[in-house]
This record gives structure tokens, sequence and C-alpha cells, in this order.
């Protein structure tokens, strides 16, 4: 339970990391917060040649929040993006969601941009990147491109990032006015991965009916699993929504499977009951209401 | 393959200590064997169980998920550097009065959590100190002692500060 032996790298300024990158190539793999490679590493399920640990690079731990919304820098720990309240105001779900990733202590030192290049389909941060439609900025020796997520998560634990690149950055787009947004999922025990999870964002027009809405499902697919749901829920008031129809509707466009934690039925018949919980308590949201 | 050793300077509890680790050292391991410290216990070694947690720069982290050459540089606590004066702390007090431990393998870890959350977090309510050791495992399944001691540890630190 000791990671493999690597050549380790720890350079100083962005420059020296991607010429790092560039050298390493497929053997490369960018150590930031740790929490997913590590435990990989220790269980030799990973084996890189190369570790590039990015923690000594200035300027990537930032956390931009404004009008649009809310980028977060490579190196901007889960801890201090829940904790941000400028986050908190430009994009209610990052709290929302960070309150369900692992416990307090794995934040402390996990990234919210590692969580994303890290891609597991259980996890709570790739759905909210997918749910928001955000993206990733990836930089490389020969220039940066800016990935949106539908094209970011490729496969479980694959992403877009091609050998020699490092994420640098997420955005996370901030909501309409009266938008809404709320995270529900069941875990066997606290802190572990959701058997099911659902991540919701609701506008609503100028009548309170809800003119969008739509899910990110998690652990239901090889990559978070957006379904919109406009049509079954809009345009009336919450209250009158046939909620049944709603999760009918988001279980048929998910494929989960079972494992020993449980079964594809179970998974698929939680996604639609945590949808309808989800959609629920973003319109109260969007009404400014607590739920 | 022949390792590269990487010479690193961490300060631990107080005392500035040196050590010449190759890249894959976990904290962990570079605490109890280059550094003699073994009170930081290893339990999973793959971050569930939370026996091994450490204070870096005063936040709890998993000695376990961090690489010693990582904590180059910077300041380390661990339960050995937690009593002042050779008086345990207030935490430290709280789970001996509190009979908050049994084995005591996994109390190095909830003891350097609780010193850090107790420090943000003075007055918990007992939702918060759930969420407080709900990272923390105990085999000796003492929980509802530890969730006491969390309490005691509150009052007895807001008796000193007070004092």
């Amino acid at each position: 339970m000791k990671p493999p032996p690597f050549h380790y790298h720890g350079p100083v300024t962005l420059g020296e990391a991607l010429d790092v990158l560039a050298e390493a190539g497929p053997g490369g793999k960018v150590l930031a917060g740790g929490q997913s490679l590590i435990p990989l590493l220790n269980m030799r399920l990973a084996a890189p040649s190369h570790i590039v640990d990015v923690n000594r690079v200035p300027g990537l731990d930032g956390i931009e929040a404004g009008p649009s919304g809310v980028r977060v820098g490579a190196l901007a720990r889960h801890a201090a993006v829940e904790r941000s309240p400028e986050a908190a105001a430009a994009q209610p779900l990052l709290r929302q969601a960070l309150r369900l990733v692992a416990h307090p202590v794995i934040r402390n030192r996990g990234t919210v941009v590692g969580s994303l290049v890290h891609a597991d389909p259980s996890a709570e941060m790739p759905a909210v990147l997918a749910l928001l439609g955000g993206s990733v900025r990836l930089a490389s020796r020969t220039g940066e491109r800016e990935v949106p997520a539908a094209e970011f998560f490729t496969g479980p634990m694959e992403s877009a990032l091609r050998p020699g690149e490092l994420a640098v950055s997420a955005f996370f787009p901030a909501l309409p006015a009266r938008s809404g947004t709320a995270f529900h999922e069941v875990a066997r025990r606290h802190g572990d991965y959701a058997v099911a999870g659902v991540a919701a964002a609701v506008a609503l027009d100028e009548d309170f009916r809800i003119a969008a809405a739509r899910v990110a499902c998690v652990s239901v697919g090889p990559v978070p699993v957006v379904v919109d749901v406009t049509g079954e829920c809009g345009p009336r008031p919450a209250a009158s929504v046939d909620w049944e129809a709603v999760a009918h509707a988001v279980r048929d466009r998910i494929e989960p499977e079972g494992d020993i934690h449980a079964t594809a039925d179970y998974r698929r018949h939680l996604t639609g009951v945590l949808a309808v919980r989800a959609l629920l308590d973003a319109a109260c949201a969007a009404r400014g209401e607590e739920s | 393959m022949n390792e590269t050793r990487h010479h690193v300077t961490l300060t631990v509890n107080g005392v500035v200590r040196e050590a010449t680790v190759p890249g894959r050292r976990l904290l962990s391991d570079c605490l109890r064997h280059d550094l003699g410290l073994t009170g930081t216990h290893v339990g999973c070694e793959h971050g569930v169980c939370g026996a091994c947690t450490v204070l870096l720069d005063g936040e709890p982290v998993r000695s376990c998920l961090t690489l010693a050459v990582t904590a180059d540089g910077h300041e380390i606590t661990t339960v050995e550097g937690l009593a002042r004066d050779g008086e345990p702390s207030p935490v430290q007090r709280a789970f001996a009065e509190c009979h908050a431990l049994q084995c005591g393998f996994c109390t190095p870890g909830f003891l350097c959590t609780l010193t850090a959350f107790l420090r943000d977090n003075p007055a918990p309510t007992e939702e918060e100190a759930l969420e407080a050791v709900a990272g923390n495992l105990c085999r000796c399944t003492g929980y509802q002692n530890i969730l006491k001691a969390v309490h005691r540890a509150a009052e007895l630190q807001a008796e000193e500060g007070g004092a």
C-alpha cells in the first residue's frame, strides 16, 4: 500500500510545469490535491512514470466570481471554494455540491479541478460542470484551449485532457435571474460516493412558472447524464407539475448498471426520486424561498 | 529504477526537521520512519480511515494522501505536538475524561481533526460535531463517547479561554 516508484517533479512556474509535462508525455501525471491520485498510487491501480506536482506553481489557486459565473483555478481546494461567499453568491450549486464531496478533511486538500479531471461518473463536481454547461481550460506548451463540459467527459475516469496538458482552471457559469439549484444524493455511508445523485437547475418565468428545468445524474452512466425536463415541467408552477411523469422521464433517459452496492433497477428508481426532490428544491430556491 | 532522493525540511510541532526521501514517500511514513514520530497511525493508506490525520499549516489533512516532498517547507502538527508544556490539550483531556478511546489506534487522527475543528467552531451543535468526526473510523465503535468528548472539549476550551 505504498506508491510505486516514479520520477518526481516540483515545478515552480507554469511554464516549467508545461515543459515537464510535454517531456513526460503519456507517462506524466499532474499532482494537485492528490485525494484521488494518491489512493490510486497507494493501491497500485496507477503507475505513472512522472509525477508533476503543481502545488508550488503560483497563480493557480484563484477563485474569481463575477456576474457571469465562477472561474476556479487548478489549486483551489474544495474547502476554499465551499467557504467562498462570492462563489456561493455567483453559483450556489458549487457549495451545495461541495458539501457532499467526501469529508471535510479530504476537502481541505482536494481540488475542484482535480475532481473534474479525475472524471469519476459517481462524483459531484463533473455533474455540476455538466449541468451548468461549464468548461475546462487546458494549457500545454503550444497554447490553451477551452473544452466545454459536454466534450470534456469522455468515459468513466476519462476526459479530453491530452498528454502534455494541464487543466489550469474550470468555469462554472452563473444562471439567469429567477433560477435555483439543488443537489440530492444517497450514499451507503456519509461521505461515500453516491449510489445515485442528482443536481438540478430550474429557471422560472415572470409568472413563476417553470421556464427551464434540467438535471445531471451521477452513478448512472459512464459520464454525468444531463436530462432536460423542461417539456415535462413547464410552463406551469411547480405545484401543478406532474412530478411522477418527470421522474419517469428521467428514469427513461439513464442506463445504470448494477454492482455490489445497488442493482440497476434500484439506481434507476432512486434517480427518479432524487430528481423530483432536487427539482422541487431548485424551484423553491428560484422563488427565493428556503426549501 | 534508481530512485532520486529529495531533501525536505518540515517544521514538525515547532521543530525544524530534515529528511532525505524518495518522491513516493508518504508524509505519514516520513513522520513515522524518517522522523521517528510514531504517534501518527497508519490504518487504511487510502484516505478512508482518518487515523493518519495531521495538521498541515494548521488544517487537518490525511498524511497518507500527501507526499512528504509536497509538504517541504510547510508546518506539520502531529498528535505529539498537541500537549502544551507537558499538559494534555483540552481535546486530549476530554477524550480521557469521557472514555473516548478504547484501543487508541484511531485516537491520534480524531485528536488532530477535532483540534482544528474546535479552533474554527468552538461551540458546535450536535450535527456539526457528527459531521466533524464522520471522516474518522473507530473500529472499537466508541462513537458515542467520542461525540461526548467533542462537547466536553469545547467546554474545557471555553473555561480555559475565560480563565
